[in-house]
């Protein structure tokens, strides 16, 4: 059986962004960049599949510029065989991204595509459900367990209220909530390792795909400042504070 | 004109954030439906039809709409799609499943999580966990949108007048299958509907000290539980009680967040509440930061004297 896994690049997680003055988006020229949290946890469920003997091949797969190759490389060190890169300085949205893993899908012959829920940049929590409508195929969205067997995926889901378990026909898309698993570090060896493994560069245009946005960024804004608060040096002053300056309770 | 609005609910009724969705579907000017999926949920209808705003309630009621699989809701929503501009649900767990599986079929960008409504192309939307607001104006012909409740007032209840309309597409038989849930029972408010929320950290150090320190505040102040991921990923309480950018995001009245830090992704989820009070032992805290009361000092000693304050 074999796997795609998507990962992308975005900025670290531990950084404070900031908004450019001129609003045209967000300051990321000299900023740490890292893999997605969410794809980390999707590589690690790919290799953990391959591991139990599930899965043969896991190939990574990132979309965007030159440098998104440091990212298959860390996916490679955590166990994925091989890596294609789709290169474009387009900041490609989740329905163009859904199109280009589609094409690869098809063209690697994969069983199961297996993506992070959401990217900590965009915030979209769109890509797996958009690329199992274009493939026609099942989705197992926010999942926090995994079972394959006999054809089939059985999906612990992260719904509002609990937990969730649905039982997905093969080929399907699974995408990976925080707590699917613990990502594990990649060892220096295998990092070593992974600098022999092969990475394909292909272009949109090769899979046929047209990216261009749907989607024009008009301007990007601070969110408002909070005023700052105040300390109070007790229970009973928070508690008159809370009923007469602030009238919630 | 003509928006579709998909309306969440439960077993106990319409959900709040989906009065939220009609409110923020009553900004683009147009008409504005609702949309009833599921089995067996003539009451439902019945409920939605009383909500002001909406001018007409689709029923789609068949054994094979239970569960809100994303692939029949998905193509029920692509059969139902000539007929508007506009398709919206809050963006709840069912809302972020289906909708983008909807868009894509359509062949249109969804837009996720909005906060505010510009005009009938244009949105605003928080990025980087909340970090940036984007206004992003869309290019395709029929809009696709979550909505993030917590940011547009819900329209009330009761009032309306709506027809109730029977829709008669047949559930597409998908290829996936429900098998079961597992809910976490609780007497509280809702989280994402709560007017007063009180979250734990990892401070809290046990499961017991949630309900030990924390349950009995929040019955006497009629509030919601939640936590940060810490206190989920230590075992602490069920992963639906997190609040932050993986989790629900909030907005209530009061927010009182106890042992908890304050780490960008929890802040994300809470910091549109209207007031936030931090009682934490580490003055430093980041959580301070976005306080408008806060309370240096050991929960374990605050926490009792606040329940009997």
């Amino acid at each position: 059986m074999k796997l795609l896994v998507a990962v992308k690049r975005v900025v670290d997680y531990n950084v404070k962004v900031r908004v450019k003055s001129d609003k045209s988006g967000v300051e990321t020229a000299g900023v740490k960049m890292s893999m997605n949290p969410f794809d980390e946890i999707a590589v690690e469920e790919a290799v953990r599949l391959k591991e139990k003997g599930v899965a043969t091949e896991i190939v990574a797969v990132s979309i965007g510029v030159t440098q998104a190759q440091e990212t298959i490389r860390t996916a490679l060190a955590m166990g994925a065989d091989r890596g294609v890169l789709v290169e474009t300085d387009v900041a490609v949205e989740p329905l163009a991204v859904a199109k280009l893993l589609k094409a690869l899908a098809e063209k690697e012959g994969a069983d199961i595509v297996v993506l992070g829920k959401q990217a900590i940049d965009d915030d979209m929590n769109a890509t797996g459900q958009m690329l199992a409508a274009l493939l026609g195929w099942p989705q197992g969205t926010f999942a926090s367990k995994v079972e394959i067997a006999d054809g089939t995926a059985t999906v612990t889901r992260e719904v509002d209220g609990g937990l969730e378990t649905v039982a997905l026909a093969l080929p399907a898309v699974i995408t990976a909530d925080l707590r699917l698993n613990e990502p594990r570090y990649a060892s220096l060896p295998n990092i070593m390792k992974a600098r022999k493994k092969a990475i394909d560069v292909v272009k949109p245009a090769d899979l046929g795909v047209d990216v261009t946005p749907r989607l024009t960024t008009v301007s990007v804004s601070e969110p408002p400042a909070r005023k700052a608060g105040i300390k109070v040096p007790d229970v009973a002053t928070l508690i008159e504070k809370l009923r007469n300056e602030a009238k919630v309770i | 004109m003509t928006a579709l609005v998909v309306i969440d609910f439960d077993a106990s009724g319409i959900k709040q954030p989906a009065r939220s969705a009609i409110a923020a579907a009553t900004k683009l000017g147009g008409e504005v439906h609702g949309l009833v999926i599921g089995s067996g949920v003539g009451a439902i209808a019945e409920a939605a039809a009383k909500i002001p705003g909406l001018s007409k309630v689709l029923v789609a009621d068949a054994p094979g709409y239970a569960h809100e699989l994303a692939e029949p809701v998905a193509a029920l929503l692509v059969a139902l799609a000539p007929g508007y501009s506009h398709i919206l649900q809050a963006a709840t767990a069912a809302g972020k499943n289906a909708l983008p599986r909807a868009a894509a079929l359509l062949d249109v960008q969804v837009i996720s999580d909005i906060s505010g409504v510009v005009d009938a192309d244009t949105f605003v939307r928080p990025i980087y966990a909340g970090n940036a607001l984007a206004t992003v104006k869309s290019a395709d012909a029929k809009k696709v949108l979550t909505v993030r409740a917590s940011s547009f007032d819900p329209v009330p209840a009761e009032g309306g007048s709506a027809a109730i309309e029977a829709v008669s597409v047949a559930p597409v038989e998908g290829k996936s299958k429900y098998l079961g849930s597992e809910l976490s029972k609780s007497e509280r408010p809702e989280l994402t509907a709560a007017k007063i929320i009180i979250s734990g950290g990892r401070g809290m150090q046990n499961g017991e000290n949630f309900t030990k320190l924390l349950d009995p505040i929040a019955d006497k102040l009629g509030a919601a539980v939640g936590a940060s991921r810490a206190a989920v990923d230590a075992g602490f309480v069920p992963n639906d009680y997190q609040v932050g950018q993986t989790g629900k995001i909030v907005a209530p009245e009061l927010y009182i967040a106890v042992g908890i830090s304050g780490a960008i992704q929890h802040l994300a989820g809470m910091k549109d509440s209207k007031v936030i009070v931090a009682i934490n032992k580490d003055e430093d805290a980041p959580i301070f930061q976005v306080a408008d009361y806060g309370l240096v000092g050991d929960l374990f000693n605050i926490l009792p004297e606040l329940e009997k304050a």
